[in-house]
């Protein structure tokens, strides 16, 4: 099956001796950006969200030119309609889980504003914190929290930077699961083998700043998990 | 006591405290966040009050609003009468030279901030002016309380700027620090000592508040 183009990206990134040169396609609701430390995945989601500016690229979100830098052009961060969740939730301090959920709606019509919150604050079943603030919240709600919020303004693709490494197994399951619910693409950085496999998504696998590989989880990362599980018969 | 010299000091901090946040938030704000060339010579501008004797800004403040410049004709123009020797010049003067003690605190304030939250804001669609108003400025409430504050004191405090640009002139520019020195070329010592330890009360309270916020700020983030 070879479904409609969600995202395409050519990007070239130079800086301080570090290349990244990626080119792709994601096509698949759940795609996994394995690689190891420093091979470039958090560089490369940063460069979609639009908050690192490639040295060349051209970035395509479904019908929207993201950046062309051909044509020097570019869209700002908060027009991209892009989720970003880091492996740290970056929860504003002074405001509530409410109002940090409903920080990207203020230009929304009060009552629809809030009917969205609501709704968010169900769907991670978070609405027994809605009036904390994050050093009121344990790691896992934070990073509930900080989902919600990222997807309240009904983003048209989700990009998570580790965002569970800080959650127990049940809690990281049960988070997949809703986010699966909402039906947004999710770009899902990952060093951990065990998140890819069990996610059996479409996987991009990142070496060096280039993609090695890229097609169903199982195939991409099979030599990874030969080589792990080499590893634990040892 | 010399209270209307009192009345004239507290004014004179209050409006300059008051016009200084108004310019300085802004001003910090385009420092933390400019790539531009200028950045260097603004931030070296708006520091070099510290450096400079107060005499000699209080001279070029003279000469900048008096007849001799167009700026200082205009005024003139514009008023019937300069900017010299009047409150106004005063409160002009003590924003230049406070201006420092403003900018600084609010930059450091603003710097120490996680640029995580200032491009989540921006992520979620936030404008330049709504990351100002809803992330920076509520993260920043100390900074900003401490600029206040130091201003405050600093224009209580300041002499050469305000005898040069203000004169002596009693309900309009004279200060308590020039009620003091008055009091001392006319030997009135007790006089003089009233209104030193005024000025010394007011420092120490000051400073007592501004390092019981900081000491409040680090046990809250040491809990």
């Amino acid at each position: 099956m070879n479904s409609a183009p969600i995202l395409q990206a050519a990007i070239e990134y130079r800086r301080a001796g570090f290349t990244l040169n990626a080119e792709f396609t994601l096509r698949s609701r759940w795609t996994v950006l394995f690689g190891a430390s420093g091979a470039g995945k958090t560089t490369l989601l940063r460069i979609l969200a639009g908050l690192t500016q490639p040295s060349t690229g051209n970035i395509r979100l479904g019908v929207t030119q993201l950046l062309d830098t051909s044509r020097r052009q570019t869209l700002p961060p908060g027009q991209r309609k892009i989720g970003f969740v880091l492996q740290q939730a970056a929860l504003f301090p002074h405001l509530t889980a409410t109002e940090n959920i409903g920080f990207g709606l203020n230009q929304w019509k009060r009552a629809t504003r809030e009917a969205r919150t609501e709704e968010l604050l169900n769907l991670f079943e978070i609405e027994s914190l809605a009036g904390r603030k994050p050093r009121q919240l344990s790691g896992g709600e934070r990073q509930r929290v900080a989902l919600a919020q990222a997807l309240a303004p009904r983003p048209e693709l989700l990009l998570l930077d580790e965002p569970f490494n800080a959650l127990d197994a049940p809690t990281r399951a049960s988070v997949i699961e809703k986010l699966r619910a909402t039906a947004v693409p999710v770009l899902f950085v990952s060093h951990s083998l065990a998140d890819a496999w069990q996610i059996n998504a479409d996987a991009i696998l990142l070496e060096d700043g280039h993609i090695a590989a890229q097609g169903p989880t199982r195939t991409i990362l099979a030599r990874q998990r030969e080589q792990l599980l080499a590893q634990l018969g040892e | 006591m010399d209270l209307q010299a009192l009345s004239v000091t507290l004014r004179l901090a209050a409006v300059t405290t008051l016009i200084l946040l108004v310019v300085a938030i802004p001003l910090a704000a385009w420092i933390v966040s400019t790539r531009s060339r200028l950045r260097a010579p603004v931030e070296a501008i708006t520091t070099l009050p510290i450096l400079l004797p107060p005499t000699v800004l209080g001279f070029y403040l003279l000469v900048l609003l008096g007849p001799r410049t167009s700026l200082g004709r205009a005024w003139i123009h514009l008023t019937g009468h300069p900017l010299a020797f009047t409150f106004t010049g005063l409160v002009v003067g003590s924003i230049i030279y406070s201006l420092p003690f403003a900018v600084q605190p609010i930059v450091a304030g603003f710097s120490s901030i996680d640029t995580t939250f200032i491009e989540q804001a921006r992520l979620l669609g936030a404008s330049r002016l709504r990351v100002l108003r809803s992330v920076l400025l509520p993260l920043s409430t100390r900074s900003i309380g401490a600029a206040a504050l130091l201003c405050f004191t600093h224009t209580v405090g300041e002499f050469g700027v305000v005898l040069m640009v203000g004169g002596d002139i009693p309900g309009a520019t004279r200060t308590l620090s020039i009620a003091i020195y008055d009091q001392v070329q006319d030997f009135a010592y007790a006089a003089a000592n009233r209104t030193a330890l005024l000025l010394v009360l007011i420092s120490i309270t000051s400073l007592i508040i501004l390092y019981a916020w900081r000491g409040a700020y680090f046990g809250a983030h040491h809990e």
